[in-house]
């Protein structure tokens, strides 16, 4: 049954439930193996809540439909966040989630496009956009009116090839491409490194249409990918400004959030933690 | 930039055989596409962008983005072919071809200008490497062809077969050194010459050069066989080490660094099969190479039909 195809009327209490049910989901994952990279799946999951189950058009029983849209996720190592999606779509069973990192299991800690639902390989890093104008650029050929969204990084804009990709989408006038810029301010070596400001300005200039949102309220990311929807001739950018760890405090406060491990009984009190603070908000 | 690049002996010439042939194949194909990185003038892709304009997209001076578009492209079902030089393919864009393209097994088509030693730009531009390199990519398929014939017959073969391809370009006037009814097939080498005494093995133009260096040595100084290898990978080690152990002596000759390509994996197969041959090995050496004109550089470093020669002569 397609989804969202096309996108109601947003129901912000209903998708604030399902980012919940992310972040849940992300737990269960981390605790598998007692690590990964879920500061920045925590972040994100209102994002891709606000995708999988309001803007992005999809059949979960036909991945291959060729008039999807796409999600390509260029930080492969945002796996995390990309299962718990995949997996609250009914695309893959939830009972899986916890072989996350494992030898052998397909929910791997950075992507690779075997598992079902994964439209790029992401990981190393710089690789999406371009992929995704690419996508872009060959569904407007063949009179396809499907969109393409790329999720990229603030560190990832630190290779030049994010630029090359972001001059290509405004020069062949790419409106169906979405960037999601993911600006949680950290990368492999801590804060970000290189200083990337103004972000919103740099998208801007490379002639793209650029809105700048809290990527953490689900309200300020329907009306961005809402408006992204325009046919004006120009590729849309959303900044989104993320918080690493968003939504379990033991993980927004870490120094290791880039990547995090901690052992299983201090994952069972982050996990306790977690559910009462869903228990109080509801 | 118009000249003959492979100089060798005086052969009728077929202009832009790549752009022909991929025009031809566009005609009956429409989910063939052309991309080029601010070089299609210079790769011979122009016919095409001229027939199907709207199939054709020049991405700029940008060589990983036209590796990534390409494989974009490719996920839609299109049938990308992009062209730049070898050593932008190569160096600069490697980990796209890598990851992006093989990986996944997309169905791209990168093809290369200026392979080995056919231009006088000196080590920016010469692509001596190359095949060394993109062998080790899994799953990539890679040609370097020999001359007009081969190059429009392997551009109907890859363009029909699904999978990325590295192939090497030679543009402009390109030199027909085959029949028109030559058979071009993907993987497989062939034997173009018999002889007993001295067998070379050789890839891209440097085949033209080792059927003229036979053709003279014949006359007085010794039997030469040449096995021709269009295909570095997937390698027919099969056909190699039946030619190699029909002969006294192999040779290899190769538009490229004598090491990690051709030489490289003869050699291998060679030891693998368990077949004791000496291998003598023509081409490049082991450092970058300077400027100059073409010809010049050619005799100079050895790839051309004398040089051939005389190499052989030593031996025997």
């Amino acid at each position: 049954m397609l989804r969202n195809s096309p996108p109601g009327q947003p129901d912000i209490a209903a998708l604030r439930a399902r980012a919940t049910n992310l972040r849940r989901h992300m737990l269960t994952m981390a605790r598998g193996q007692g690590q990964g990279y879920i500061g920045q799946g925590l972040g994100i999951a209102d994002v891709l809540a606000a995708l999988y189950f309001h803007e992005l058009r999809y059949d979960p029983e036909n991945l291959a439909w060729a008039e999807r849209d796409r999600f390509l996720l260029s930080t492969g190592h945002y796996s995390i966040a990309l299962w718990a999606a995949l997996a609250e779509a009914g695309i893959i069973p939830v009972e899986e989630l916890v072989t996350y990192g494992a030898d052998d299991s397909r929910l791997e800690m950075s992507t690779l496009d075997t598992t079902p639902g994964v439209e790029v390989i992401g990981g190393s890093l710089g690789h999406g956009l371009g992929q995704g104008v690419g996508q872009a650029l060959g569904l407007r050929l063949l009179g396809s009116d499907a969109r393409v969204f790329v999720e990229l990084s603030d560190g990832e804009m630190q290779e030049g090839s994010t630029w090359e990709a972001a001059m290509s989408a405004s020069h062949f006038k790419l409106d169906r491409l979405v960037a999601l810029v993911d600006c949680n301010g950290i990368q492999a070596d801590g804060p970000v490194v290189l200083d990337m400001e103004p972000v919103a300005d740099k998208w801007r200039a490379f002639g793209w249409d650029v809105s700048e949102v809290d990527g953490n309220d689900m309200e300020a990311v329907v009306a961005a990918l809402a408006s992204a929807r325009a046919r004006d001739g120009r590729p849309k950018a959303i900044v989104l400004r993320t918080l690493p760890g968003k939504g379990v405090p033991r993980i927004e406060t870490s120094e290791k959030s880039h990547f995090f491990r901690v052992d299983v009984r201090e994952w069972d009190g982050i996990i306790a933690d977690f559910e009462r603070s869903v228990g109080a908000l509801q | 930039m118009g000249e003959n690049e492979a100089v060798g002996a005086a052969r009728p010439t077929i202009d832009a055989p790549f752009g022909r042939a991929l025009t031809r194949l566009g005609h009956e194909r429409p989910e063939i596409v052309g991309l080029t990185a601010d070089l299609g003038k210079y790769t011979d892709i122009l016919p095409f962008r001229d027939a199907f304009p709207e199939r054709f997209f020049n991405i700029g001076m940008a060589e990983q983005n036209l590796v990534a578009v390409a494989a974009g492209l490719a996920r839609t079902g299109l049938v990308p072919f992009a062209t730049t030089y070898g050593v932008f393919a190569s160096r600069r864009a490697f980990d796209f071809v890598a990851i992006a393209l093989a990986h996944s097994n997309l169905n791209v088509k990168i093809i290369a200008g200026l392979p080995g030693l056919t231009t006088g730009y000196g080590g920016t531009h010469q692509a001596i490497e190359d095949l060394a390199l993109m062998r080790m990519i899994p799953g990539l398929t890679i040609i370097d062809p020999c001359d007009a014939i081969e190059i429009e017959a392997a551009t109907e073969a890859i363009a029909a077969y699904h999978g990325p391809v590295y192939m090497r370009l030679l543009r402009g006037a390109v030199p027909a050194v085959f029949d028109p009814g030559y058979r071009f097939e993907i993987g497989k080498a062939r034997q173009l010459r018999e002889g007993k005494d001295v067998g070379i093995i050789s890839t891209g133009f440097m085949t033209e050069r080792a059927l003229d260096a036979a053709e003279i040595l014949a006359k007085e100084v010794a039997s030469v066989a040449v096995l021709h290898v269009p295909t570095i990978k997937p390698f027919d080690a099969e056909a190699v080490a039946a030619f190699a152990a029909g002969v006294d002596r192999v040779v290899t000759a190769e538009n490229h660094v004598a090491v990690g390509g051709l030489a490289s994996l003869v050699v291998e197969t060679l030891f693998d099969a368990g077949i004791a041959r000496k291998v003598t090995r023509i081409g490049l050496p082991d450092r970058y190479i300077e400027c100059g004109a073409v010809p010049t550089l050619q005799a100079r470093y050895g790839l051309t039909t004398e040089a051939v020669v005389a190499s052989i002569a030593e031996l025997t």
